[in-house]
């Protein structure tokens, strides 16, 4: 038996791996719909414009906060009210306070060079934008260079100020329900805020 | 008197909002995506985020050149490169920004934005490709990094209150803005 397990357990592995897994056809096309709204949305609102991307990190067009804010806006108390209705799992990403700035601010620096972000610079592609095909081409080289630190990373530097998936909710006294009404009205008054006192 | 006037101070004249700006309401469209949010949890139980794909299709580009040192890899490790809902959600993502330029008249067709184009000069190719290729190398290894890009920490994260998240998010403007005010000094 054990040597049944033995040479069984490495063959899978290999087998996992060399052959890479594909999704079931339902997953790949539902990717590919909401995919084709994202982009057509994206295109749509303007994000996929150099002079847009740029004109937040230059904070003269708000148009990319505008967006953000409010799809946050929506989507936090929507996926709220499902996820109490028991209708959707939540999907929280690690806090890791070391990781999460200094990667956040070296993406960042990436952004204001290419002006498109990762689904922007998809956006951009299909609107015509060629530029975004060497940003493209630079996240390719960018994800595997990672990929070779990601041993040491994660050894040195996720731990420092690692949280586990902690949420404002964790943190602040008050309950869930609470904490999304007042990040809502916030969010609210700061998109009343910049519409008031900025041009676009 | 034009021909006077030094090149640095052309720089000063480049405005972002002298370009036209979106289609759509920034507002309906930001809720839209919100929608589309709850959508993709309920139907796909997926958060949206653009990020992950390109790191699958490195992942897809490394086995087939050095399978063995890839699949040593411990970020490999812990998420094999598949074809999966993540990726084709990016390069739908190229169909529907296409499909929205076309419809509204949008399609550019050009490798030099016009804004970069007023800044670094209409002959500046090598340029523009180094300098987005060099954002797209800094903001996936920054994005892995971090756990998300725009989209996975920026909306799909800080819309659950994720903190981590928010703190992303924050730096992502903080390293950008910082870095933009550079590229587009006088």
């Amino acid at each position: 038996m054990a040597t049944i397990d033995q040479t069984a357990e490495p063959t899978r592995h290999s087998a996992d791996l060399t052959q890479p897994e594909v999704a079931p056809a339902k997953t790949l096309v539902m990717g590919i719909a909401f995919g084709i709204v994202f982009g057509f949305l994206l295109q749509r609102g303007g994000v996929a414009k150099y002079h847009v991307l740029m004109g937040q990190l230059l904070l003269e067009d708000f148009t990319v906060l505008k967006i953000m804010m409010s799809a946050v806006v929506v989507g936090a108390l929507g996926i709220h009210f499902m996820h109490r209705a028991g209708l959707v799992e939540m999907h929280i990403k690690p806090t890791r306070y070391a990781s999460n700035a200094i990667g956040g601010l070296l993406f960042g620096i990436g952004f204001a060079l290419a002006a498109y972000c990762p689904g922007t610079g998809a956006a951009a592609l299909g609107q015509g934008n060629y530029d975004a095909i060497a940003m493209m081409v630079g996240m390719l080289a960018g994800s595997y260079l990672f990929a070779e630190a990601s041993g040491w990373i994660a050894r040195r530097i996720d731990p420092i100020g690692d949280r586990g998936k902690i949420t404002l909710h964790d943190v602040l006294p008050l309950n869930r329900t609470a904490v999304v009404l007042a990040t809502v009205a916030v969010i609210c008054g700061v998109l009343v805020a910049v519409e008031l006192l900025t041009i676009r | 008197m034009h021909e006077f006037v030094p090149p640095m101070l052309l720089v000063g004249e480049i405005d972002p909002l002298q370009y036209p700006g979106p289609a759509w309401s920034p507002y309906l469209v930001g809720g839209l995506i919100g929608v589309l949010s709850m959508l993709t949890f309920y139907f796909s139980n997926k958060p949206i985020g653009a990020s992950t794909a390109y790191a699958r299709v490195a992942g897809l580009l490394g086995l087939l050149v050095a399978p063995k040192h890839t699949r040593s890899l411990k970020y490999f490790k812990d998420n094999p490169p598949n074809v999966g809902w993540e990726l084709m959600l990016v390069i739908a993502v190229i169909a529907g920004a296409f499909l929205a330029a076309w419809t509204g008249g949008e399609l550019t067709g050009r490798f030099l934005p016009s804004m970069w184009q007023d800044r670094f000069g209409s002959d500046s190719y090598v340029l523009r490709a180094i300098v987005s290729l060099a954002g797209g190398i800094l903001m996936a290894f920054g994005a892995r990094m971090a756990g998300g890009c725009t989209s996975g920490h920026g909306i799909s994260g800080t819309l659950q209150l994720a903190i981590g998240s928010w703190i992303s998010a924050i730096c992502f403007f903080i390293g950008g803005v910082i870095a933009a005010m550079l590229m587009f000094a006088q």
